[in-house]
């Protein structure tokens, strides 16, 4: 591809200290017949800036690579126009302040521009995917709270939404709700359910359609044009551009509870099942004593080892409107502990000022029914004394378990509904993103996706609505979500030669890839997270970017000058994930920590999207060893794309194969894990990869 | 929706894990937004944490993800160094003052760190709580966004010194930087400026000053983190003793009339998440927490049960009402009580790590705040609290509440 590159090399932060610079510019204008390469004391300075900026006008550059210090920093200074592509090589944080003085450095800054030059060559500008008539409505599945608030909101900022619900009235669990506890002062008062002002809203609010006695039956498509089929007796077709998934939550079966007396006697009811009782008759009599369980069938291995969260704050709440009703009665309130974080607190002492409601930690030994009352033995009480109690009623304060998003009936080939994290809760997986979500433009909102209560359900339908609106907006620009957001890059598949494998159906984690009838993969656009998983998964590489892909990658590979073998300088291939351990690499450079200068580092998406064929063509150029260092796998995975940390390991058994059937030792690929902090450990990493090779001696492909 | 150039941007105030998730939040749904943050540079108090519960990762991880974001979003300008003066106006047209103060080191830095170099002048590095010095001239953290150096007004001598000035290549150093103030016009306000912990010093019971071996649970961080006081080695700070007996003591100042009388609902996780760190650094070391109620609330279970495994972790239901220096061997002495089992007792640790609450940061301007000093949820339109200044919260749901912030700023 005949591009016009331009080569700024800076020698400022000690870069022009450590290597000749002019020689490096030489091997862009001998090695690769550029015009343009220049050396500048400061390319961050308005000078240097200003210095390319002439030269793409001058010389009407189409590409202009910048070798100076890492792309994480001066990022917003280079700021070039759309058309010129822009590459960075990393002679700062990755070479000169990591190696020590001497040759190895100024071979490795050589064999880093020849890289960027390459990878240049083999780059495109990235035109975003933006398709026709995107979208902008959005569907609200679930009519409870979570489904209420998020239809209301997402109504206010100016947006259309379907709100579907499968009852024949809205409100899900509000509805039988008699009254809730406070979220904010004054803590001293219970209050009326928000289900009639929300009601009200939603009749108000002129762009919200409500769906009842409705069920779905297929959502296939992507982000910014979503086709949903409902069914309402007859079939009705939607088109839109994200989801809200708001299914809410079940109470725990207590009929499993048999040993805390639920089925032994009608007086043992459980929390849901009091609040409906209060709800539909408040003048009913209340009897003498009534005791609480609390976490009945919660924090418990064999029923929900979980804690609902809600479950505290709302016997606190009938512990006290109890007291209002029927102020002869006595309430008893038995817990593992007070689960009221936050101002919660407040209400816990409001309720607690009441000599009538007693509480105590325990153990619930027995619940046994003597004539028409309950008798409940709880051990383990504060001082370690066993108290026995005779009650009439006994409240069990059973958790909550997902509705589950089945009921989506996603088309996609990975399943109907959400992934599910845990206890069935389609949750993020990370604490700083917990809209993440594994299917593009759908979010969870509410008790599907954690325990919580009405205040934090409200919060949460918010935040969900907001990440559809966002979603639909970045397709509008062609442009992807987190954690790659504003990346116009996109996977452009050949199909010519795709052999129908279905590996990168499979291994992407967002669901990308639906199959035709004959089995071929069909890409979403808009789906996809640009993570590049599918190009690694692909063994007849017909995936790749603009920007990153398997010809620049190879390319890149192929541009390091390889010594021979006489010349005892291993040289180590380092994929380096550019989410965590990159940053790492350029932390240890600015610790000026020094490690072997025999490695030669290119970044990665994520370690999910490094292609066999680059291992293979590492070894047969004669790379003596190939390191890859990602995020860390396992049930507290850190990898941004869930599982392409893990990959390398699954995969890694191909590959070995590959090393076996080149006759090569196992030693010749390895994978290190690290977190961002672990920059301390990179020195360690590489140098004992470089001991291990060294042992191991050359790869014998070299020079053939 | 389309939006209209004449839309004003949102204003943000506060740099921290809210602040800057709802910036980058909003700035993808393709709003302009204005990030104001204190300090010279962005991450608050989640950048010196030395990871987070319950998976134990470190928050540079996802601040990495919401940098690069920042950085490659047009949409979004940020001042570090700023501080809002007054508010003034109404819901679609505020006009608010900011001040910067004066940049001593400008834009022109490239960390290359010679100043620090040749920087004759020391001052205790707040970042690690002063556990540790920086020179004068310093790059606050390793992860610093924006990445570049700081001066310290109060320890740098200036021109009478001007060494650095000498050594920088890029003239990136100018003392004759003056604070300047400007006014913006925005749309709608987010108010994320965030938590400082509990003055320890106010609880002369459980001896903070007497003994530099009781610390509180942030700074207890920076003696875990690996950029911290031991470079990622646990040391008691009185002696750099590897502890082998440590006591955490919840609600120090917390459910407490005399103090917070709220629940600040992060402590027990902390200290759960601090046990377990502790075990990996140092296993094999006893811990013991002493709590009220264990707050560890949804799946979070799970955590708690992890720590409850742990042979060398113990958790006694208790509240800890002394702690006292042994002067000669510098360790600590915890009387508590176990009230499950009905005993005093007298516990010997070598550290020991006050659990203290949340507490809103102050601001300067004129808005609503509750009993408890948090600002109230009730401000005037268009302008919104969120997160640990309007109520004590956890990481995961501040960033939820900065999402959702993000839809009401475009209503």
């Amino acid at each position: 591809m005949g591009k016009n590159i331009g080569v700024y090399i800076c020698s400022g932060c000690e870069i022009g200290n450590c290597i000749n610079t002019e020689k490096t510019c030489q091997v862009a204008m001998e090695e690769f017949n550029l015009s343009h390469a220049k050396v500048h004391s400061a390319l961050c300075s308005v000078e240097g800036y200003n210095f390319i900026l002439t030269d793409i006008e001058e010389h009407k550059l189409k590409a202009v690579l910048i070798a100076a210090c890492s792309p994480r920093v001066k990022t917003e200074v280079f700021d070039f126009p759309d058309n010129i592509l822009l590459e960075r090589v990393n002679l700062r944080e990755q070479v000169a302040w990591c190696f020590e003085y001497g040759e190895d450095m100024q071979m490795a800054a050589d064999d880093y521009l020849r890289m960027g030059i390459v990878k240049l060559k083999n780059t495109t500008v990235s035109e975003p995917y933006i398709a026709e008539n995107i979208n902008s409505e959005i569907l609200v599945v679930g009519g409870g709270i979570s489904g209420l608030s998020s239809a209301i909101e997402g109504a206010k900022a100016g947006y259309k939404i379907h709100l579907v619900e499968k009852e024949n009235t809205l409100g899900g669990k509000l509805n039988t709700l008699y009254k809730q506890y406070p979220s904010r002062a004054p803590f001293n008062t219970l209050t009326d359910p928000v289900l009639k002002n929300k009601l009200d809203e939603v009749t108000s609010l002129e762009n919200i359609t409500v769906y009842t006695s409705t069920t779905i039956e297929k959502i296939s498509g992507q982000p910014g044009s979503f086709d949903v089929k409902l069914l309402n007796g007859k079939t009705q077709n939607l088109k839109v551009g994200a989801v809200v998934a708001a299914m809410g939550w079940e109470p725990y079966d207590a009929n499993k509870l048999g040993h805390l007396g639920y089925g032994k006697s009608p007086n043992v009811i459980t929390n849901e099942e009091f609040e409906k009782m209060v709800k539909e008759n408040p003048g009913l009599s209340l009897p003498p004593n009534i005791l609480f369980i609390q976490c009945a069938g919660s924090r418990d291995k064999n029923h929900l080892p979980y804690c609902s969260s809600y479950c505290c704050c709302t016997s606190l709440k009938q512990a006290k409107y109890i007291r209002e009703l029927s102020p002869d009665s006595s309430v008893f309130i038995v817990y593992k502990d007070i689960r009221t974080p936050g101002l919660g607190e407040e209400f816990y002492k409001e309720v607690q000022k009441d000599d009538q409601v007693f509480f105590t930690k325990g153990v619930i030994n027995e619940v046994l029914t003597e004539n028409e009352k309950l008798r409940v033995n709880v051990g383990k009480t504060l001082q370690d004394e066993d108290i026995s109690l005779q009650v009439d009623m006994i409240i069990l304060a059973t958790g909550m378990q997902p509705a589950g998003t089945e009921e989506l009936n996603l088309t996609y080939r990975l399943g109907k509904g959400l992934p599910e994290l845990k206890y069935n809760f389609s949750d993020s997986h990370f604490i700083c993103f917990p809209y993440e979500t594994r299917r593009t433009g759908i979010y969870a909102a509410g008790s599907v996706r954690a325990p919580m209560d009405i205040a934090a359900c409200t919060e949460d339908a918010s935040g969900a609505m907001f990440k559809a609106i966002q979603c639909i907006e970045a397709a509008k620009r062609g442009e992807a979500v987190h954690p790659r957001s504003g990346d116009k890059s996109y996977p452009d598949l050949f199909m010519d030669r795709c052999t129908d494998c279905k590996r990168c159906t499979e291994e992407c984690p967002f669901g990308t890839y639906d199959e035709t009838e004959q089995g071929t993969p069909l890409l979403n656009i808009n789906r996809c997270r640009r993570c590049g998983i599918c190009l690694g998964s692909c063994p007849e590489r017909v995936i790749n970017f603009s920007n990153f892909s398997i010809n620049s990658v190879s390319a890149m590979i192929k541009a390091v000058e390889i010594p021979d073998e006489f010349e005892e300088k291993p040289r180590i291939l380092v994929f380096v994930c550019e989410n965590d351990a990159y940053p790492a690499m350029d932390m240890a450079g600015t610790k000026r920590l020094k490690y072997s200068p025999y490695v030669r580092i290119i970044p990665v998406r994520c370690l999910g999207s490094i292609n066999k064929v680059w291992i293979s063509d590492a070894l047969s150029c004669g790379y003596d060893g190939i390191l890859q260092i990602g995020c860390k796998p396992g049930e507290n995975y850190q990898c941004h794309f869930i599982h392409g940390s893990e990959l390398t390991e699954t995969r890694g058994i191909n590959i070995q194969e590959t090393l076996q059937s080149m006759m090569l030792e196992p030693e010749r690929i390895r994978t290190e894990f690290v977190e961002i902090t672990d920059y301390f450990k990179i020195p360690e990493i590489i140098n004992n990869y470089v001991e291990t090779i060294e042992r191991i001696g050359p790869n014998p492909f070299k020079g053939m | 929706m389309e939006y209209k150039s004449s839309i004003k941007p949102t204003l943000i105030i506060g740099g921290g894990i809210s602040g800057i998730t709802a910036a980058v939040e909003l700035a993808e749904a393709g709003r302009e937004v204005i990030l104001v943050e204190q300090k010279p540079y962005l991450g608050g108090n989640v950048v010196k944490m030395n990871n987070y519960f319950p998976k134990l990762c470190p928050p540079g991880c996802g601040l990495e993800i919401n940098f690069r974001r920042i950085r490659q979003n047009p949409r979004i300008t940020y001042f570090p160094s700023s501080t809002i003066s007054d508010i003034s106006g109404s819901k679609g047209n505020f006009s608010v003052s900011m001040v910067t103060s004066a940049l001593y080191v400008n834009d022109l830095c490239t960390a290359c760190g010679k100043c620090t170099e040749v920087c004759p002048e020391e001052r205790p590095d707040e970042f690690n709580y002063n556990f540790t010095k920086t020179k004068a001239i310093y790059l606050p953290h390793e992860m610093t966004f924006p990445m570049k150096f700081h001066i310290d007004d109060q320890y740098c001598k200036k021109e009478a010194c001007n060494k650095c000035v000498e050594v920088c290549t890029n003239n990136a150093i100018d003392f004759a930087a003056q604070a300047e103030s400007q006014v913006l016009e925005v749309s709608s306000i987010v108010i994320a400026t965030g938590w400082r912990n509990y003055d320890a010093r106010k609880l002369a019971n459980l001896g903070y000053s007497s003994s530099e071996n009781i610390v509180t649970n942030v700074e207890f961080e920076r003696l875990l983190a690996a950029a911290g006081s031991g470079n990622g080695k646990l040391k008691r700070p009185s002696d750099e003793k590897e502890p082998k007996e440590i006591v955490f003591v919840q609600c120090a100042g917390s459910r407490d009339e005399n103090h917070l009388p709220y629940c600040s609902a992060v402590c027990c996780s902390a200290s759960l998440k601090h046990a377990l760190t502790v075990q990996e650094k140092i296993p094999g070391c006893k811990v013991t927490i002493y709590y009220i109620d264990l707050r560890v609330t949804g799946r979070n279970e799970d955590f708690l049960k992890k720590v409850e495994e742990n042979p060398n972790i113990t958790l006694i239901k208790g509240k800890v009402g002394n702690v006292e220096k042994n002067s000669e061997t510098e360790n600590l002495i915890v009387e508590a009580e176990n009230i499950l089992e009905g005993k005093k007792i007298k516990h010997t640790a070598d550290l020991v790590v006050l659990a203290t609450g949340i507490v809103s940061n102050e601001l300067p301007l004129n808005l609503l705040t509750t009993q408890d000093g948090f600002l109230s949820d009730d401000q005037q339109e268009g302008i919104h609290a969120i997160s640990c200044s309007k109520k004590p919260m956890d990481v995961s749901s501040s960033v939820k509440e900065a999402t959702a912030v993000a839809l009401k700023a475009i209503q």
